[in-house]
């Protein structure tokens, strides 16, 4: 069974972000860079379904510049087989991210798509599911298990009142959530195997989608700072503000 | 404008981020459908200030509002809508972008404020930024965040017409298989007026319990930092943050959180933060009204007695 990935090069999730003066967005020159967290845990699921002896071969696939390579190269790393760079210097929405990788999934056919659930840049939490209705795919989003079972995949989600399983007939989408594994660690053998791992770049120019952008972003702005607040030295002193002051409590 | 707002709601009732969904809706048009899964809800979907009509489907063909035929289904409706909004919750953000690829439309997710029908603000990254986006689209798709709308009421001489719709659309790829829904007497985290939410501070799950009876005598819900979930002091639902519930009661009280940026993100339009930690320079303290520094255990004790002492 073929496994595809799709992983972001987004700004490190520990990266302080600037906002640019001019508004038009956030810094991402000189800034350190790496996997979208959810898409390290794609990945890693993917590799064990191969050691698990149920995927057969995995695809990692990343829209975006020449400095995703580094980003596939660590999904290599991991253990996925081959990479495929779609590349571009646009910026690519959630609608069209899924139409191209839509056109890639045709041609590649795999029987499951992983992706993370949101990309901490924009969080929009849109990809999986969008690329799972352009397929005419069952979705498991927010995922948080899963279970291969002949044709069928049992899916955990984490939902906002617990927990939802589903069963999925594959070909499937499945979105993953922060608790369904631990990506592991990269070791130094496995960045010099990496390397002799193929990336295969194909401008974006080759798929025939629709890739303009639906949504202009007008501007960005930095949200309201709270106002400093103050240490209490003691509890007692704290519940008597809460009361007195805040008036939060009766 | 004609806005249709997609139900969130369990067998008997609607869930309190309907209510805000609509009020985002009524601020933009008078023209305002809801579409709901289940005719026991429709009573209470009617008496909803600002809704024209409640539209409603067949709840065996559509239960548990599965994506692979609500989607399609809202597609379909959408076509008669300037405007299709759902809460940002997880059931509208597995709904509403596989609904709007259907159409062929962009979609917004978090919506936090509506600036005009076809402009929004919406966080990015983790809250960090906020984003002004514009959209061109036919029709919108919108997710929208609770804690940037107030709740919409109940009028008792308020009557949507009801209308049932005949659509049934069928689900071969998926089937729900079942869930474990966390029942708890505490309010609901996202409606709660005041939270107390631990963090990997508390060291084990015994120790989060500590947590229960401060909630019970604040009248509280409980929450927790993705650290101490994970550790499993705590089920998923309580996580609060970047990728887990986004909330603003009244009272936020962190405990042995450390204030994480993806934590922050969930909780820093609250009103008042209290933050309890013995590491003065914890970042939550830089978010908080009133922080602190101390040893959580004794804290709790403390804070206990002094409550109780009311
Ligand atoms: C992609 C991604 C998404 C994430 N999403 C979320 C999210 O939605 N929500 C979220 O919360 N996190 C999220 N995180 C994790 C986040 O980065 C932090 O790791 C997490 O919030 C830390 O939880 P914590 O504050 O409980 O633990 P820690 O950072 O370990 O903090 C524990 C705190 O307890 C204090 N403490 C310890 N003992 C005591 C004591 N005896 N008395 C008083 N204080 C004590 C310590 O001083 C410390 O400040 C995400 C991370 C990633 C990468």
């Amino acid at each position: 069974m073929k496994v595809l990935v799709a992983v972001k090069r987004v700004i490190d999730f520990k990266t302080h972000i600037r906002i640019k003066a001019d508004q038009t967005g956030v810094e991402t020159a000189n800034v350190k860079m790496s996997m979208n967290p959810f898409d390290e845990i794609a990945v890693e699921e993917a590799v064990r379904l191969k050691e698990q002896g149920i995927a057969t071969e995995i695809i990692v696939v990343s829209i975006g510049s020449n400095a995703c390579q580094e980003t596939l190269r660590s999904a290599l790393a991991m253990g996925a087989d081959r990479a495929i760079l779609i590349q571009t210097e646009e910026k690519i929405q959630p609608l069209a991210a899924a139409k191209i990788f839509k056109a890639l999934a045709e041609k590649e056919m795999p029987r499951l798509i992983i992706l993370g659930k949101q990309a901490i840049d924009d969080d929009n939490n849109q990809t999986g599911q969008m690329l799972a209705g352009l397929l005419q795919w069952p979705q498991g989003t927010f995922v948080s298990k899963v279970e291969v079972l002949q044709d069928k995949v049992k899916v955990t989600r984490e939902i906002d009142g617990g927990l939802e399983m589903l069963s999925l007939t594959m070909p499937a989408v499945i979105t993953t959530d922060l608790r369904l594994n631990e990506p592991r660690f990269i070791s130094l053998p496995n960045i010099v195997q990496a390397k002799r791992k193929t990336i295969d770049i194909i401008p974006l120019t080759e798929f025939k989608v629709d890739t303009k952008p639906r949504l202009q972003i007008l501007k960005v702005t930095p949200p309201e700072k709270r106002k400093s607040g103050v240490k209490v030295n003691s509890v007692a002193e704290l519940v008597q503000k809460l009361k007195d002051e805040a008036q939060v409590l009766s | 404008m004609t806005i249709l707002v997609i139900a969130e709601h369990d067998q008997n009732a609607l869930k309190r981020a309907t209510y805000h969904t609509v009020t985002a809706a009524a601020s933009m048009s008078s023209d305002v459908d809801l579409l709901v899964f289940n005719p026991q809800v429709s009573t209470e979907a009617a008496k909803i200030s600002g809704i024209k009509h409640v539209l409603v489907v067949d709840e065996k063909n559509y239960a548990h509002q599965l994506a692979e035929n609500v989607a399609p289904l809202v597609s379909e409706l959408a076509k008669q809508y300037t405007h299709v909004l759902a809460p940002a919750t997880t059931f509208g953000k597995n709904i509403l972008p596989r609904a709007a690829a259907l159409t062929d439309m962009a979609m917004i997710s978090d919506v936090i404020k509506i600036i005009s029908p076809d402009t929004f603000l919406r966080p990015i990254y983790a809250g960090n930024a906020l984003a002004t986006v514009q959209s061109h689209e036919a029709i919108q798709f919108l997710t929208v965040r609770s804690t940037g709308f107030a709740a919409a009421t109940q009028n008792q001489s308020a009557t949507a017409e009801i209308k049932a719709l005949d659509i049934l659309i069928p689900n071969t790829l998926s089937q729900f298989e079942g869930e474990e829904i966390h029942i708890s007497a505490r309010p609901e985290l996202t409606a709660a007026r005041i939270i107390v939410a631990g963090g990997r501070g508390l060291k084990s799950l015994e120790n989060f319990k500590l947590l229960e009876k401060l909630a019970d005598t604040l009248g509280a819900a409980l929450g927790a930092s993705r650290a101490a979930v994970d550790a499993g002091f705590a089920p998923n639902d309580y996580q609060v943050g970047q990728t887990g519930k986004v909330v603003a009661p009244d009272l936020y009280i962190a405990i042995g959180i450390s204030g994480a940026i993806q934590h922050l993100a969930g909780m820093k339009d609250s009103k008042v933060i209290v933050a309890i930690n013995n590491d003065p320079d914890a970042p939550i303290f830089q978010v908080a009204d009133y922080g602190l520094v101390a040893d959580l255990f004794t804290s709790l004790q403390e804070l206990q007695l002094e409550l109780d002492k009311r």
